[in-house]
């Protein structure tokens, strides 16, 4: 479904990825692991069209979309939940899921899609008029997954969903994650909490400064001494 | 005159001028919210307007006709006018310099003011032109008042724009999309919003309603000036900055209070000093509340 190849990416003259190469199929939930600045959040900007590529290249559903920008993603079944949420704090939630689907006119579906957001956070329900920027830190991570849902994408690429939440709210969102995949989205998920990443995912990558070092199915990895050394805690 | 109808007629002459103001504040005001840039351009732009319908007044020979149909004409040219000139200078001038410092936005935006100003120049004139009178001077006397239909065609025409740009920003997709993209634009790539298209239909529907201010302006003062879109700007641009930059009901109430301050100030203090009292209040108004009267966040950036 995605297929990443030899992907080179960075920042002024800063290069952060080197050739990286990474692919999530149909129905699946891949991690996406590495410590802190080894350039997780960056390959999934470089794959939404927010970085510029500088070599390599991103193929979806078999069309490449190098110079696709980043605007046209929502519309070709790409979501991206970046890090830090960035709702739209001085919209209500209802405004923001809305814009959530400013890619699609399909009035009837976006109006059953808002529905099911509704079904998996009823929380949001509850805060429909409410401004985004006055919901909790954990509402407000359920109104970014909820968002990025509105876009109908068959790929959700998510970063750090878990990031600053309390222990019962990352137990939601990954449950959460689940049940998003069993409606048949695939999603490349960007984690911390390599623990429960791999708990969920079925395959994941290892990113090391820029580098995929390891690659496996979730069981192999959480079993890998490397692995949990470095991000298991042991 | 007794001094309660005279108060009464400076109060009508600022409304005059305040919702003229506010038309033009309205465009520095969008613009601000969506790039965070001041488009000192603007105060030209209201002037481009004012000189398309002067032309299209004259070229289109409206003499025979219904003064409607010669008010949608100069209208109409206007906004044309306008709408592809706020285009083009996004386009061509600010879009390309999005990402780099707000030195270079500013220098950029004075640039583009200067060269707008000389371009008036050469194109109007550099003397006073007659804006031709193509609405019927009728006035009424109400209440030792006197109202002029000009005057209720500013009036009615201003907050027909208002109400319908609240409605616009509030309540339309389009709106929902320009808010959003003024809070947070790389949110809105990722949610499919055409982030660079609203952009340009904001500087689009800014440029639209200074065309419109353009017209009332030469409607009701008769003469224009390629300079009095600097002078005006900068008023209008005051009004924005008084109401809280980058807030839309600020903007309004801005304009229509600097409107009433200069008229009251030219009535009871000195006509010549109305400017010194307009810029006082702002420098008053800021220091009291560094934010403007309905604003959240200080002017940062060029
Ligand atoms: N906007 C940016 N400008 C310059 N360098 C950046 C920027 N964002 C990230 N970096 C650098 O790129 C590298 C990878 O960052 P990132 O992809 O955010 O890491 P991760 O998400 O894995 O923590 C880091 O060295 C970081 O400092
Ligand atoms: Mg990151």
């Amino acid at each position: 479904m995605l297929r990443v190849e030899s992907l080179v990416a960075g920042y002024g003259r800063i290069t952060c990825l080197h050739e990286v190469s990474l692919e999530v199929g149909a129905g699946e939930i891949v991690a996406l692991l590495g410590a802190n600045g080894a350039g997780k959040s960056t390959t999934l900007k470089a794959i939404s069209g927010l970085l510029p590529i500088r070599a390599g290249r991103v193929v979806f559903e078999g069309e490449t979309l190098n110079s696709v920008p980043a605007h046209q993603m929502a519309r070709r079944g790409i979501s991206h939940v970046p890090e830090g949420r960035r709702i739209l704090a001085r919209l209500t939630v209802d405004e923001n899921l809305e814009l959530g689907a400013y890619a699609r006119s399909d009035r009837k579906a976006i109006r059953q899609d808002r529905d099911r957001v509704f079904g998996l956070f009823p929380v949001l329900a509850e805060r429909r008029r409410q401004l985004a920027g006055t919901l909790s830190g954990g509402e407000q991570q359920m109104l970014a997954m909820g968002r990025g849902l509105m876009a109908r994408p068959r790929l959700l690429l998510l970063d750090e969903p878990s990031l600053g939440l309390a222990p019962r709210l990352v137990e939601a969102v990954f449950s959460t994650i689940r049940r998003i995949n069993q409606e048949g989205v695939a999603l490349l998920l960007v984690e911390q909490n390599a623990y429960q990443a791999l708990r969920v995912a079925h395959r994941g990558y290892v990113l090391d400064a820029g580098r995929i070092t390891l690659a496996d199915t979730a069981e192999h990895l959480a079993d890998n001494p490397s692995v949990r050394s470095a991000y298991l805690g042991g | 005159m007794t001094p309660l109808e005279l108060f009464a007629q400076q109060l009508a002459n600022g409304l005059t001028l305040g919702a003229i103001y506010a038309l033009i504040a309205l465009g520095y005001t969008m613009v601000y919210g969506v790039v965070q840039l001041i488009n000192f351009a603007h105060g030209e732009v209201f002037m481009a307007g004012a000189y398309a319908a002067v032309f299209a007044v004259l070229f289109v020979g409206v003499s025979g006709a219904p003064w409607g149909v010669a008010l949608g004409v100069a209208v109409g040219a206007a906004v044309i006018l306008c709408a592809a000139l706020g285009w083009a200078i996004e386009r061509l001038a600010y879009r390309p310099i999005r990402q780099a410092s707000r030195l270079n936005a500013f220098i950029t935006a004075i640039g583009m003011s200067l060269f707008l100003q000389n371009a008036l120049m050469l194109i109007g004139g550099a003397t006073d032109r007659q804006f031709p009178a193509i609405v019927p001077a009728l006035r009424w006397e109400v209440a030792g008042v006197t109202v002029t239909l000009i005057q209720l065609l500013v009036w009615g025409s201003a907050a027909a724009m208002m109400a319908a740009l609240q409605w616009l920003v509030m309540a339309t997709r389009l709106g929902k999309a320009m808010r959003a993209t003024a809070q947070d634009l790389t949110a809105c790539l990722l949610l499919g919003i055409p982030v660079d298209r609203i952009i340009a239909v904001t500087f689009m529907a800014g440029s639209s309603l200074a065309a419109v201010g353009g017209v009332l302006f030469g409607l009701q003062y008769g003469t224009i000036n390629f300079h009095d879109g600097y002078l005006i700007g900068m008023k209008a641009f005051t009004a924005a900055v008084l109401g809280g930059i980058g807030n839309i009901p600020g903007a309004m109430a801005g304009g229509l209070l600097l409107g009433l301050i200069e008229s009251l100030a030219a009535g009871y203090l000195s006509a010549q000093w109305k400017s010194v009292f307009a810029f006082g209040v702002l420098v008053i108004v800021l220091l009291w509340r560094p934010t403007g009267l309905f604003g959240e966040r200080v002017a940062d950036r060029a």
